[in-house]
């Protein structure tokens, strides 16, 4: 399966040392320590391997290690022969902080979402490690794996799929703790179901509706508290506001703040609008057909943006206010995302990158390497064009 | 993409019957919307107004845009337009003035000519949009057969060249694909291509990159972008994103239950808005050019706590500035200011200057021009600390 030309991201992570010159603190208010959740133990010591200095010496919940996931391609009429792989992820290695949020962002196809579901096991990987709180969860089974799913929630995109119609909204939230043995005296679900209400903004009439009774917000808030009921950790959320309105938007997206504050949780948001996904997150990696391009805290990444794609993506966000649109340079990509059954060779971003080199973009795939203190970019050329060495050609820019 | 369409596109309206038929333009608005209303009766069920009484013009080469969240009636307005709502359960009044025809006064037959040919559409999902039991030039060349009475093979080949313009590789091939084989960009330009293939004057596009990715976005854009610029095409925008808005409208209609609540300019729009509900749309989304770390102010509240128009202002409910006029009279859309004559207004109680400056709404190039240095100063001195006291 290794496509890469036999390099490997995995090595690339474990053999490169970042020098420790980053004390690894981002933001001083980003770290909560979850005093809800009892006091944690301090984290086993993971294998000797860092990932960006940014998560160096931090508190790690999340430890994402050369993650694989590869749906077969089956054909044939009596026998199933399996003729080729759709490499959905392929490679991904990154850790998350406790507290921090984690965003995800790339174009539709890119494996963003797969990558969501490989981590809590929605999908099963194809290989690769998940480090959850320093235990790896690969190889749990049945029970195990069941129950190591309280301290990992999901919160999907489309909140009207994903809530049984057929239920109310209190057999909703209460499925999750009776499940997890988090159920037991009713009185004390009744206190918790309106504590998880108010914390979502939603009114305690609530719990004998059903979900076609509320609002696109609203049903989004429900999906919020229902991934709470059981107390996790982690949120993994899916898109959580892109089937929202602008206005309701802005809402949900402060609630996800508010709640991070007071539970101490911790998010990976992925979402495909970079605007949000820069609000919301501390660190944001950049997802390009099944592995990450770019990954560094979101400011940085924002203002100074080194993968060609990353830049693409930026400047093709449009912005609110005509005095920017006007005298913007948007970089132009040609063509579409290339078939993830049939990937590149090389730099999987060569087929429609504007600054594509004659040599080594189509042969050599690039590894994600620490290039400034926690700031990764997996390009053979983001030295020379960070630097304005290299231009994009010329037909690719767009200028009003 | 753009460059190679840019170039290609001059093509797409060099041919006979080319529109903008230099007689038609700049002498007044191709499309004059009045007055109109759109009524969904079901039995049973008291009538609903989806659209109450919008009005605006379009110009030949000028991008107006609708904007508004779902539910606002910008999708309803334009299927008005082109005469597409199921005539059984709506009611459509008011004067939809096309070149000086009421389109709402044609014949179902007289419309059919026109679809196509004089107006089209392109439509948000362009998988359903598209047959999907027909190849792609089938279905491009079908309105050259319809409109320009071209033969089959003559249609196809048309569809070819016209798909090869909207910067589709490889149209020889593509044109015996089907709907499922194209990617969603690709979708979109076919349904551009059969939209464009009489060379329509004037074109609705009705959230036609909602379904789309960020790069891909992008390059729909520039190719309607250049339609309107180098070939005087009118063009409805219709969308939701302020962001798409910003970069291609000329005018920009905000639409709130049905009704346009503020009109303007799109440089005045964004520099001055001055409706609470802009004000709050702009407020509420977090953009890429602001500082890290502020706080999203939303609206409270959601679609479904408006009041009728009749009582006083739909908005009244989900507003911050409602004092109690609001309750008890409706606004009328009123210029807002009589220096700008053109940007109209309705509201009774509008978001002062001052504030839309202190927010930081207005982009440090607005508020140079503004004049208003001090307040910028201001904003940067207190930043930091509103950045502190939000969550993180």
């Amino acid at each position: 399966m290794s496509q890469a030309g036999g390099l490997d991201p995995l090595q690339a992570a474990g053999v490169h040392q970042p020098e420790r010159v980053f004390s690894g603190s981002v933001d001083g208010g980003v770290l909560h320590q979850a005093e809800e959740h009892g006091a944690q133990e301090a984290v086993p010591a993971g294998p000797a391997r860092e990932l960006s200095a940014a998560t160096a010496d931090a508190d790690v919940l999340l430890e994402v290690d050369d993650l694989k996931v590869h749906f077969p391609i089956r054909r044939g009429v009596l026998v199933d022969r399996t003729v080729g792989y759709v490499y959905a992820v392929d490679g991904v290695s990154l850790a998350v902080k406790r507290g921090e949020t984690y965003g995800l962002v790339g174009e539709s196809g890119c494996g963003k979402s797969t990558l969501g579901r490989g981590i809590l096991r929605l999908v099963e990987p194809t290989s690769g490690s998940v480090r959850f709180d320093g235990q790896d969860i690969a190889p749990l089974q049945g029970e195990e794996l069941r129950r190591s799913r309280r301290r990992m929630q999901m919160v999907f995109q489309d909140p009207l799929s994903s809530l049984d119609p057929r239920q109310s909204v209190q057999s909703i939230l209460v499925e999750g703790m009776r499940a997890h043995g988090l159920a037991d005296s009713t009185t004390a679900v009744a206190a918790r179901l309106r504590e998880l209400l108010d914390a979502v903004g939603l009114p305690a009439s609530s719990l004998r509706k059903f979900p076609h009774e509320f609002s696109g917000g609203q049903r989004q808030r429900i999906g919020i508290a229902r991934a709470l009921t059981v107390d996790p950790e982690l949120i993994v959320a899916d898109e959580p506001v892109s089937a929202l309105d602008v206005s309701v938007q802005a809402q949900v997206v402060n609630l996800l703040e508010d709640l991070q504050a007071r539970l101490g949780l911790t998010y990976i948001v992925i979402a495909h609008d970079l605007a949000v996904v820069r609000h919301i997150s501390d660190r944001v990696g950049v997802m390009y057909l099944g592995s990450l391009v770019e990954e560094a805290p979101s400011e940085q990444l924002y203002a100074d943006p080194l993968h060609p794609y990353s830049r693409a993506l930026l400047s093709a966000v449009p912005v609110p206010d005509p005095a920017v649109e006007d005298r913007r340079e948007r970089i132009l990509l040609t063509g579409d995302l290339p078939s993830p059954a049939n990937p590149p060779a090389g730099c999987r971003f060569h087929t429609r990158c504007p600054w594509r080199q004659p040599t080594r973009c189509d042969t050599e795939r690039p590894v994600l390497l620490e290039t400034r203190p926690g700031h990764r970019v997996a390009c053979h050329w983001a030295d020379e064009i960070a630097s304005g060495a290299l231009q994009p050609r010329a037909e690719s820019v767009d200028v009003l | 993409m753009t460059r190679t369409s840019s170039a290609a596109t001059p093509d797409l309206f060099a041919g006979p019957g080319a529109p903008g038929s230099s007689g038609s333009r700049g002498a007044g608005p191709l499309l004059s919307v009045q007055d109109l209303h759109v009524q969904f009766r079901r039995r049973g069920v008291e009538p609903f107004d989806a659209v109450d009484g919008v009005s605006f013009d379009v110009a030949p080469g000028q991008t107006v845009g609708l904007v508004g969240e779902s539910g606002c009636g910008k999708s309803v307005t334009s299927l008005a337009i082109m005469r597409l709502l199921a005539g059984r359960t709506t009611r459509v009044t008011g004067r939809v003035d096309f070149e000086g025809t009421d389109l709402l006064s044609l014949s179902r037959g007289e419309m059919r000519d026109r679809r196509g040919r004089d107006l089209a559409m392109i439509f948000q999902d362009p998988l359903s949009s598209l047959n999907p039991v027909v190849p792609l030039g089938v279905q491009v060349g079908e309105v050259l057969q319809r409109h320009r009475g071209m033969r089959r093979s003559a249609a196809l080949r048309e569809a070819a060249d016209l798909l090869d313009q909207v910067g589709i590789p490889d149209p020889g091939r593509r044109i015996k694909e089907y709907a499922h084989q194209l990617s969603g960009g690709m979708r979109q330009r076919a349904l551009i291509a059969m939209a464009l293939a009489c060379r329509p004057r004037l074109l609705i596009a009705d959230e036609p990159t909602t379904a789309l990715d960020v790069t891909i976005q992008a390059q729909i854009l520039s190719l309607l972008r250049s339609l309107v610029s180098d070939h005087g095409t009118a063009l409805i925008m219709i969308t939701h994103d302020l962001g798409v808005v910003a970069g291609l409208c000329d005018e920009v209609n905000v639409l709130y239950a049905g009704r346009v609540v503020e009109r303007a300019e799109r440089h005045e729009l964004f520099e001055r808005p001055a409706h609470p509900y802009t004000h709050g749309l702009l407020a509420s989304i977090p953009r890429l050019d602001a500082a890290a770390g502020e706080r999203l102010t939303p609206i409270r509240g959601s679609v479904s706590d408006n009041i009728p128009w009749t009582h006083g202002c739909a908005f009244a409910p989900r507003c911050e500035r409602e004092i109690d006029t609001c309750r008890q009279r409706t606004p009328e859309l009123v210029p807002h200011d009589e220096r700008r004559g053109d940007h109209l207004l309705r509201c009774h109680n509008s978001v002062p200057l001052d504030q839309v400056v202190a927010e930081g709404l207005a982009g440090p190039g607005h508020v140079a021009r503004a004049g208003h240095e001090a307040a910028v100063l201001d904003r940067a001195a207190t930043g930091p600390a509103d950045t502190a006291g939000g969550t993180r």
